[in-house]
């Protein structure tokens, strides 16, 4: 085999980075999907708050020893809804109730963190990703979690798209904004959840919000955003671990910045072209 | 008649029993049941009242018009008729039942277009098939026979050629047309638009009333609130004053008068009448203020 070759298939000796390029493709692709109808509805901030809140899940499940995946979903699952609670009273609004729900909740993992500074290493991998803790089983777990949330958003298709593109007259054909709302952002909690071991909480908003905006750079079409997003994150993701092993960095750091670099190259491109 | 059920505010500009009636080239009957009616209804949000004590009969077929100023509760009016704001006080019956939640049955809403992101990724077919929402089952694609129907009312509205273009770039009257063409597909009895001539040129405000008389002469009742009083004396053949109570209902040549329109605008309108031709004009204030 030619010595390029060999190199390029080189960290797939390794199981740690089978799986962790795995689960990188499934999460890339999962938070894109997801992540046109966040952009759509411009609520990039609300993927951002829950990942911040997730934090104090996995602190409190980390230390009374519950899984991770139940604890920081039921956290973050607990959260969503009163952030939908509270931006539906109508005296605040939905980016008010985030900021007050998500720092309270972020502030409480911090809080606990200082207190049991023994976890120091595993908080650290929840703020920031940990590319060599992806076992087999959470790799069943992202899959299975993000099959799942496919086929609701799959379901859910057409009540998602009228309630974004027209919220006032959805409800005239008998569509629940609210509820529609509210089944969409546990989806997205749920889709947060299992993308954290990859990304981490502070980076993880950047996979829901980066591939559709670079997505919305390439097509104007609606159906075709749905599929090429997907595939957009998936790619990003996939590059952003073979930078990561050969340069040795952050898996989730280069994953980032690879949708970065792509949002960059894709944006500068229309821009010299004229098109904004 | 059933005007003398009205508020003592309400103008009597009826000169004729209620029958048959016959305006601006459209008849409709106001016998057997209308649509829906409105009797002493109040409502609005949180603490404030939009509209109050409002009697309005919508009759199968009808063509109308609600004018009245800013705050006056036009689309309050409009949200309480598709049950989005309960009524605090009065009744709302729908074919001579008593409405209740979705009960109005097949219904269609065109919003004002400034509500809506023009910027968001979609193309007029898509648009369009929206309507079909309310028949849709989870899992099931369009079906090809809808899709013939959706091009069929696409074709009635001059939208066919444009069926795969961005919504965002078709003209203001085009753009119109296909939520017009969304509501269609739902097969209404009544539409309802709230200020579908707002923000549109003249040529566009002219597709959109042709677009309206059209439908409206395949028996599909209209409703719709607008700003533009002298496209409305114009175009249609009734209208209702709105001003939180209903001022006074009828032919814009009865009732667009300096007194109704200075009632519900709550200032001084000039209006000149040649003919059959209405026009509301505004007082220039003097530089002295005069």
């Amino acid at each position: 085999m030619m010595p390029a070759v060999t190199g390029f298939l080189e960290p797939f000796n390794y199981e740690f980075f089978r799986n962790g390029m795995i689960a990188a493709v499934i999460v890339g692709a999962i938070c894109g999907y997801v992540g046109v109808y966040v952009v759509l509805r411009r609520m990039s901030y609300i993927g951002h708050g829950l990942a911040h809140a997730l934090f104090g899940g996995a602190v409190l499940s980390s230390i009374i020893g519950l899984n991770f995946f139940i604890g920081a979903g039921v956290w973050a699952l607990v959260n969503a809804v009163l952030i939908h609670l509270i931006s539906h009273r109508r005296l605040v609004g939905a980016d008010a109730a985030i900021g007050v729900v998500t720092t309270t909740s972020f502030a409480l993992g911090v809080a606990v963190v200082s207190t049991y500074r023994k976890f120091t290493l595993d908080f650290e991998a929840a703020l920031f990703g940990n590319l060599l803790g992806i076992t087999p089983t959470d790799l069943w777990v992202i899959a299975g979690t993000a099959a799942a949330v496919a086929v609701a958003m799959i379901v859910i298709r057409r009540e998602l798209l009228f309630s974004t593109f027209d919220p006032e007259v959805a409800p005239v054909y008998g569509i629940s904004t609210s509820r529609t709302e509210l089944v969409f952002v546990l989806l997205l909690a749920v889709t947060i959840v299992a993308s954290t071991r990859i990304l981490g909480v502070t980076l993880v908003s950047a996979a829901v919000v980066i591939p559709p905006v670079i997505g919305r750079y390439l097509t104007q079409r609606f159906q075709t955003l749905l599929i090429i997003t997907p595939i957009i994150g998936a790619l990003c993701a996939a590059a952003g671990m073979y930078a990561s092993y050969f340069l040795d960095l952050s898996s989730g750091a280069m994953i980032v910045l690879t949708f970065a670099l792509v949002f960059f190259a894709v944006g500068g491109r229309r821009w010299l072209r004229g098109s904004r | 008649m059933p005007h003398e059920t009205h508020t003592d505010r309400v103008h009597h500009v009826y000169g004729r029993l209620h029958g048959h009636r016959h305006a601006g080239g459209r008849e409709w009957s106001e016998q057997g049941r209308p649509i829906v009616e409105l009797t002493g209804v109040s409502s609005g949000y949180r603490q404030t009242l939009g509209i109050a004590g409002v009697n309005l009969k919508l009759w199968p077929a009808q063509f109308l018009a609600v004018v009245g100023p800013n705050g006056g509760g036009k689309t309050t009016l409009l949200r309480t008729i598709l049950g989005h704001i309960q009524p605090r006080e009065g009744r709302i019956t729908v074919h001579g039942s008593p409405a209740g939640g979705s009960s109005l049955g097949p219904v269609g809403y065109v919003p004002q277009l400034e509500q809506i992101d023009l910027n968001f990724p979609i193309t007029v077919e898509e648009v369009v098939l929206l309507g079909l929402s309310r028949h849709h089952q989870w899992f099931r694609r369009t079906a090809p026979e809808d899709r013939d129907r959706a091009h069929e009312i696409m074709d009635r509205l001059n939208l066919l050629e444009l069926g795969d273009r961005q919504i965002r770039e078709l003209s203001g009257g085009q753009q119109q047309a296909a939520f017009i063409a969304r509501a269609l597909l739902g097969e209404p009895e009544l539409i309802l638009l709230d200020e579908p001539t707002s923000g549109l040129d003249i040529r566009s405000r002219d597709e959109v009333v042709h677009f309206l008389h059209e439908i409206n002469h395949s028996g599909v009742a209209i409703l719709i609130t607008s700003h533009d009083l002298n496209w409305v004396a114009a175009h249609l053949p009734w209208v209702v004053c709105l001003n939180r109570h209903v001022i006074a209902e009828g032919e814009p040549q009865e009732i667009f008068t300096t007194e109704v329109l200075g009632e519900t605008y709550k200032g001084e309108m000039v209006v000149f009448q040649h003919g059959d031709m209405i026009m509301v004009g505004e007082r220039p204030h003097s530089p002295n203020g005069g």
